[in-house]
């Protein structure tokens, strides 16, 4: 099998398993090896927290390596953050507010805007802040406490690091297009959702 | 001579091997990947629906023929306007379609939305068959319309206790695999028998959406 054939099939390996997420639960689905693991399965098993993640990777790769290389210690940060202060004081943002990060996040994949550095990490780290806040006080009501948080962290920061790395290698031609509409798609995902909360 | 020609054989043989080996490994990793996306949820209490989210909202552009001829259609007609509405008309549908569903959702009634689905069709197909130019901005105008009851029709019709966002994310991206459809069938363009077979797709697809439009006024 040729290189491109293996990363065509990864490709659609990681999309089909990206879009079938099994239940996900309001309580924290155990994989019984403490914590850590269950926080990333948690953040994993959450299409509200891992379809932003995405398009903030996006986002940033589309932009080039000075974006990718800042986000890629704010929102991990800004996530670790604000779920540590959401598992100690009880303080989130509200579940009914789910549909705004990706309305956001995708909104701005797709209209591709010429953004500073600065611009791409505030909005990398207000992100990290609304969706680290929200997980942290699900794990939080779950018992994962801070290890749990730890383990999202670790998560947020791999998809970061493969998502941004692969949008970065793989922008020419119709391959930006394809990653705007992608945006698109998790905009139009965030617009329904605040149909869904206002339902 | 001999030799050197049997060391190519050898060759090409070990690249078929390697080629057969690397198919083979790929089928396994596909099932396997398939094996375990699908798997359904033991669950010791009795909650059902959620899960399937995704994939009710997928199939469900694919359930209606009128759905399916009018977001093809919109693809044909970006290849046939070419760049930017190549691209700017898929990238508009699903974003105004979920503005639609957003409608729906809410409770904001919509008249006409059969009728307006089919003349979607009727008339995306008419634009194809004709090859009509006009502005980009009238265009993507004119797909904003109709997707607006496409989204009102996807939005009202969640079966009860699924997941909502998965859903929504399924049609969503099942309208942009149409539209991918209709774009890459539109690379015939660039042939004069493609051309031809283009204006005769989009007749069909208007001829469908009348069908369609006769049915829902009557």
């Amino acid at each position: 099998m040729r290189r491109g054939e293996r990363r065509a099939l990864a490709c659609a390996s990681t999309l089909v398993a990206a879009l079938t997420p099994q239940l996900a639960h309001a309580h924290l689905v155990s994989t019984g090896l403490g914590p850590v693991y269950d926080g990333i399965l948690h953040f994993a098993l959450t299409p509200e927290f891992v379809l932003p993640v995405l398009a903030i990777a996006m986002l940033t790769g589309l932009r080039g390596r000075a974006h990718v290389r800042l986000a890629l210690v704010a929102l991990p940060l800004a996530w670790l953050a604000a779920g540590i202060v959401a598992d100690a004081t009880a303080i989130a943002v509200p579940d009914a507010l789910a549909w705004l990060p990706l309305l956001v996040a995708g909104g701005l994949v797709t209209l591709d805007l010429r953004l500073s550095p600065r611009a791409t990490t505030v909005i990398a780290t207000l992100l990290g802040i609304a969706l680290g806040s929200s997980n942290g006080a699900a794990l939080a009501q779950a018992g994962a406490g801070v290890r749990g948080v730890l383990g999202s962290t670790a998560a947020v920061f791999v998809i970061v690091t493969l998502g941004a790395a692969t949008v970065t290698a793989w922008q020419t031609g119709w391959l930006r297009i394809a990653w705007r509409a992608a945006g698109s798609w998790i905009a139009a995902g965030g617009l329904l959702l605040l149909g869904w909360t206002l339902r | 001579m001999f030799a050197q020609r049997a060391d190519r054989d050898r060759v090409g043989c070990g690249a078929q091997r390697r080629r057969r080996v690397g198919y083979r490994r790929a089928t396994r990793l596909i099932v396997a990947a398939l094996l375990v996306t699908a798997a359904a949820p033991v669950l010791a209490h009795v909650e059902a629906g959620q899960a399937t989210g995704f994939f009710t909202g997928f199939a469900h552009p694919f359930s209606g023929l009128d759905h399916i001829l009018a977001m093809v259609a919109v693809g044909l007609w970006g290849a046939q306007l070419g760049a930017p509405a190549i691209w700017l008309l898929p990238l508009t549908f699903p974003l105004v379609m979920a503005f639609g569903g957003f409608l729906g959702l809410i409770g904001v009634g919509l008249p006409g939305v059969e009728i307006g689905i089919a003349a979607s069709a009727a008339l995306l197909g008419a634009a194809v068959m004709t090859e009509r130019r006009i502005s980009l901005y009238a265009a993507a105008a004119l797909v904003a319309f109709f997707a607006i009851f496409h989204g009102h029709a996807h939005g009202t019709e969640l079966p009860p206790g699924q997941s909502g966002l998965l859903y929504s994310l399924g049609f969503v991206v099942a309208t942009g695999c149409l539209h991918a459809i209709g774009i890459a069938a539109g690379a015939a363009h660039r042939w004069p028998s493609g051309k031809v077979a283009l204006r005769i797709a989009g007749g069909g697809v208007s001829l469908g959406g009348l069908y369609f439009l006769w049915g829902a006024l009557a």
